[in-house]
């Protein structure tokens, strides 16, 4: 656990970055800061490191005050991605990767050895071991620097903007690989985002700043999306919120009725199309959303969702005026 | 004006005095000795004011100060203080070459990506661990190339310690202006033009060798 106790930093000149905060980051966790420029994220984040430190205030990892250590053996505790990588460029893409290991001690084939171990992690295969940086594109390159911070298998990591130095396309697959990773390892994670929707897609908490470094709000993200503290948030979260909220909801609760012999099967059970040939427009099991099944009731030509098993079975119908129903009862049981 | 001095077999001798091989030899002793010593005061002040940032306005002047500095007015200026000998050719010899090796020390540093800096800071380096295991690895090309410049200089201006009766390849064009051989001098100036291109093509090997090849 990361503790933040009263911190404030304040700038030669006058300006404060972080005002008074006070919070917690959870053991295991993805909390993510996020907020318009000038809030202090980025602050905040290196105070964590002892890159900046705090004018007043405690930062504790683990219940230990992070000012009373020395700078270099705390971070090679901690792992660090910045934006666009920061890779060694002189060095080859195994060497980067066994850049903490190595100053923790260990030999250099050791050090090797394991770094190919992570490369494979990141989804990188051995062919880049021996390439250097320049040869690699942006997202293999933040690939690579999330395997250099995840080296020495450190409890925390520290990502300022890890993901925002590419394009939308590839951001989508390094989303996808970071949770699946982060589901393998828990680590603590504090990481820094302009972009609400990559804190509420990546964060299990997010924080929530206001310009001039004070907390406005911290929650899970679907807290966030239905009950935003105060017009700040509410703005800052976007318009869609209450849809976005609705990706938080499986759609486990949801009622469905009996299939009817408009929906035609093949042999094995899984929906064709709909008798006058219009098609299914796509299915959703229990585990999906709720977003994805209102956005499958809103485009099927005829206004019903088709429920599916595991095997791809159809074994529901939710016609959109129930899922309008279900949607009223969740808003009064909130 | 012709060949014959350059392709005269006895210039050529190994034992004797003034031969061509001779003065190569005294002359990139001069040109290597006035390297050194400007490096080991160069180098470290560049390295200082690039790491730092303090003193810039000294890395930027110190530039255009020193390309304007007449080489042979200042050797005659240490002669006269100093008198005749070594030293006041290798004084005047660093002088030449302190200029674009502080420059490039200093552009070399300044010119850093600071991102890699900082990942290097946040991963745990320790300050002399940032300095040899990441900046300077990678300010090397750009101090590489004002080396090379400063050795092309100092390989053509080491020409002026035959003015002070040192030897070097000046002493065949001093002593070949002197008595008319316009064929001693022509053989000076091609051996130091020669020299200088050699003096280079192994600098450029040496730096194809130190340098990674991911900053090519």
């Amino acid at each position: 656990m990361i503790t933040f106790d009263d911190v404030v930093k304040v700038y030669p000149g006058g300006s404060t970055a972080v005002d008074h905060l006070s919070l917690e980051l959870p053991t295991g966790k993805t909390t993510v800061f996020v907020g318009p420029s000038g809030c202090g994220k980025t602050t905040s984040l290196r105070m964590i490191n002892r890159m900046i430190n705090p004018t007043s205030g405690r930062i504790l990892i683990d219940g230990q005050d992070v000012a009373g250590q020395d700078d270099a053996l705390l971070r090679r505790k901690i792992g660090y991605v910045i934006q666009h990588a920061g890779l060694f460029p002189h060095r080859t893409v195994l060497d980067n990767v066994a850049t903490v290991p190595m100053l923790l001690g260990k030999s250099r084939k050791e050090a090797r050895t394991a770094a190919l171990g992570l490369l494979e992690r990141v989804g990188l295969s051995a062919e880049f071991a021996s390439r250097y940086p320049a040869q690699l594109s942006g997202g293999q390159q933040q690939r690579v620097g999330v395997a250099r911070a995840l080296a020495a298998d450190p409890p925390v990591m520290l990502m300022d903007e890890p993901f925002s130095a590419v394009d939308p396309v590839v951001r989508e697959g390094l989303h996808r690989e970071f949770l699946r990773l982060q589901k393998d390892l828990g680590k603590t994670i504090a990481m820094v985002t302009h972009d609400i929707d990559e804190a509420i897609k990546l964060g299990d908490v997010v924080v929530i700043l206001r310009q001039g470094g004070k907390l406005a709000q911290i929650g899970t993200p679907q807290e966030l999306l239905d009950h935003p503290a105060d017009e700040f948030v509410a703005e800052f979260v976007g318009r869609d919120r209450g849809l976005r909220s609705l990706s938080f909801d499986t759609a486990a609760g949801l009622p469905v009725r009996p299939l009817t012999a408009d929906l035609l099967l093949d042999e094995a059970g899984r929906p064709v199309s709909w008798g006058d040939g219009e098609p299914t427009g796509g299915t959703f099991t229990v585990e999906d959303s709720l977003r994805l099944v209102t956005d499958l009731a809103i485009t099927s030509p005829v206004g019903i969702a088709v429920r599916v098993d595991a095997n791809g079975k159809a074994d529901g119908l939710v016609p959109h005026h129930d899922l309008v129903d279900h949607l009223a009862e969740r808003r009064a049981a909130k | 004006m012709n060949l014959s001095y350059l392709f005269d077999a006895a210039h050529w001798s190994l034992t004797a005095d003034g031969s061509i091989p001779q003065l190569i030899l005294s002359h990139v002793w001069y040109v290597v000795l006035a390297l050194i010593i400007g490096t080991i005061i160069a180098l470290p002040v560049g390295l200082y004011i690039g790491h730092t940032g303090r003193g810039s306005f000294l890395a930027i002047n110190a530039g255009n100060a020193g390309r304007s500095l007449p080489t042979l007015g200042l050797l005659m200026l240490m002669v006269t203080l100093l008198g005749l000998g070594l030293t006041p050719v290798l004084i005047a010899l660093t002088v030449l070459v302190i200029p674009p090796i502080l420059t490039s020390a200093y552009a070399g540093m300044r010119t850093l990506d600071h991102r890699v800096v900082d990942a290097a800071r946040g991963m745990g380096m320790r300050p002399w661990q940032v300095l040899f295991k990441v900046e300077l690895p990678m300010a090397l090309p750009v101090m590489m190339s004002g080396f090379r410049s400063a050795a092309l200089q100092v390989v053509a201006t080491a020409t002026v310690a035959a003015a002070v009766g040192l030897n070097g390849l000046g002493r065949l064009l001093i002593d070949g202006l002197a008595v008319n051989d316009y064929s001693r001098v022509l053989a000076g100036a091609i051996v130091v033009a020669v020299l200088a291109v050699v003096l280079d093509l192994i600098l450029a090997l040496a730096q194809r060798w130190i340098v990674s090849p991911g900053l090519r």
